[in-house]
């Protein structure tokens, strides 16, 4: 039977030659992941069950990202209560403060995903992994309870969208230009329950921190799954990192899909999603002036080394607008240390900006950067809900790191192309 | 399964962050998870709550985040079902793998409407309307989880 590359993958971890869309399968896991905030309630659940096992504990993954550094009394209790449990259970994959990165930027840098790996995480994106070839979702701290024990999840089979991408896009366009535009295209439910597969001849002219930030945010349109092809990026990343061997599934060539989208990369502009959904994407030319009061650039979306790079090449020398706070928050250790080494952050700082230490904390409201009532940000995060940074009546506009970084230099939602 | 309650209507796309908002996702206690429920899009939500009413929204309900703290807030604020168009993946399964009902219908209802659902049966009875639709059964598979009242129990018999 003729299947999709996330079918395939699919079959592969539930022992059976073939799958098709509407099956429920339990699948074998190559590795679960939860964090500060989704952890304690899986450790819960756990013990709740009266469980003691733990399938393998080289195969799980607890990343105190979220709330971190404690940002309260009762955050400071939930990652304790997750250091204790990963100390019991002996397992070797715990990230806290010191070695600690945001989770879908940490886990690929340290090798822990290969392409064909099933990865499910108690987190929306960690869908981000499709990038390198996996099939990899977000799923509750239940399901990630099951995963520790059994190592197994179920899993009703998607069908897939196909998105065909052709041609090189435009200097200041980047992945998360392309995935705006996507969401803006098909909407927050565009994909409900379903894949979405890349393809094409434009997937070369896409840097695998572009992929990253395209499958991380395939969750906002609804969709169980973003995944690319494996190329020659691919493996090359992969043994940088010193990533198991990796095992490249590629869709049947016909008839597999739900719908296929042609998308020409070179003709996406710059773009920014509105408030208050990820949908309400608008290119430079379909608005006026729009002030802000804070710039975030960071996140498992757009926290990676070449989003600084990009940041610092608009930055560099300049300053950024008064009265715009600007919040540069490098993913992980090693890209706060790359970036350092390649004078990044000495640009940011000089240009104005604050450099935070590796945490999730604004995009979701936690922390290191809240909104007061009526604030605007502009932000390379992945969500733009109501009250997601702060109070209910502030607002979020979804860019990428260049239009951030634009904007933090007028004060104002900014195209690069303007600014330098 | 027999649930009677009022209708709380809401429009699409309600997503996690107004179902819970992360400023609370602090802490894993039920009660004060379920005091701060929908507080950003209804303030007043966790005070005019009647046990047994019922949650109705259109399409993709629990959008955004995997936190489990949703459908938890929700099941503790006394929420005895959430009926909508459709579900967002996450928050669709986080629902069966922890016990709270959720429905799948087009059914047309209005903020305030009575009404009386039979999970079972798969009938959706609007009281106030005079009106009964039917929804189709979960697959055998799911309805086995939602059976034996969630995931973790579930496990202990699974093959």
């Amino acid at each position: 039977m003729k299947m999709t590359a996330t079918q395939k993958i699919l079959a592969a971890h539930c022992g059976k030659e073939s799958v098709a869309a509407g099956d429920m399968i339990m699948a074998d896991l190559d590795l679960v992941l939860a964090n500060d905030i989704t952890a304690p309630v899986a450790i819960n659940e756990y013990r709740k069950a009266g469980c003691d096992n733990i399938f393998d504990c080289e195969r799980v993954a607890l990343v105190m990202d979220h709330f971190t550094p404690n940002k309260d009394i009762k955050a400071a209790e939930q990652c304790k209560m997750v250091r204790e449990f990963a100390a019991e259970k002996d397992i070797p994959n715990f990230f806290d403060t010191g070695e600690v990165g945001v989770e879908h930027a940490l886990l690929p840098e340290r090798g822990m995903v290969t392409a064909g790996d099933l990865i499910i995480g108690a987190d929306s994106h960690t869908c981000t992994y499709g990038a390198l070839g996996a099939f990899s979702t977000g799923v509750g701290s239940t399901d990630m309870a099951v995963g520790m024990a059994y190592g197994k999840a179920w899993l009703r089979v998607p069908s897939a969208i196909s998105f065909v991408l052709h041609g090189k896009p435009s200097k200041w366009v980047s992945g998360k230009d392309v995935i705006l535009h996507i969401i803006g295209k098909i909407g927050v439910d565009g994909a409900l329950y379903k894949s979405m597969e890349f393809s094409g001849d434009g997937v070369k002219n896409l840097s695998v921190d572009d992929r990253l930030c395209i499958c991380n945010m395939a969750i906002e349109a609804g969709a169980k799954n973003g995944i690319f092809p494996v190329d020659e990026q691919t493996i090359d990343f992969l043994t940088v990192v010193g990533a198991k061997e990796p095992k490249a599934y590629y869709a049947d060539e016909d008839d597999v899909y739900d719908d296929v989208m042609d998308i020409d990369l070179s003709q996406i502009k710059p773009c920014v999603a509105f408030p208050h959904l990820p949908e309400n994407v608008k290119t430079f030319d379909e608005f006026g002036d729009i002030k802000i009061d804070q710039v975030v650039i960071g996140s498992c979306t757009n926290g990676r080394l070449s989003d600084f790079v990009q940041a610092a090449e608009i930055l560099k020398g300049k300053k950024v607008a008064k009265g715009v706070r600007v919040l540069i928050i490098p993913a992980t250790p090693k890209i706060y240390l790359d970036a350092m080494k390649l004078g990044l952050l000495e640009i940011f700082i000089n240009a104005g900006c604050t450099v935070s230490a590796p945490t999730c904390g604004p995009c979701l409201g936690g922390h290191m950067g809240i909104l007061a009532k009526g604030e605007r940000c502009v932000a390379t995060t992945n969500r733009n809900f109501v009250g997601r940074m702060g109070d209910p009546g502030s607002e979020v506009y979804l860019a990428s790191p260049a239009v951030a970084a634009a904007s933090a230099l007028a004060g104002k939602i900014a195209s690069p192309e303007s600014m330098v | 399964m027999i649930l009677k309650g009022t209708a709380i209507k809401y429009g699409d796309n309600v997503d996690t962050d107004v179902i819970i908002p992360a400023r609370y996702l602090n802490t894993s206690d039920p009660k004060e998870l379920a005091a701060h429920c929908m507080e950003d899009i209804d303030k007043d939500f966790a005070k005019k709550i009647k046990p047994g009413d019922i949650i109705v929204a259109d399409n993709n309900f629990g959008c955004g985040s995997s936190r489990e703290h949703a459908p938890i807030a929700i099941k503790y604020s006394g929420i005895s079902c959430v009926v909508a168009k459709s579900f967002a993946r996450i928050f669709y399964r986080n629902a069966i793998n922890t016990g709270l009902p959720i429905i799948e219908t087009d059914a047309v209802i209005e903020n305030g409407d009575e009404l009386e659902i039979d999970l079972s049966a798969g009938k959706i009875t609007n009281l106030t309307k005079g009106v009964t639709d039917t929804f189709p059964p979960f697959p055998e598979f799911l309805q086995g989880i939602i059976d034996a009242g969630g995931l973790m129990n579930a496990m202990k018999t699974m093959p």
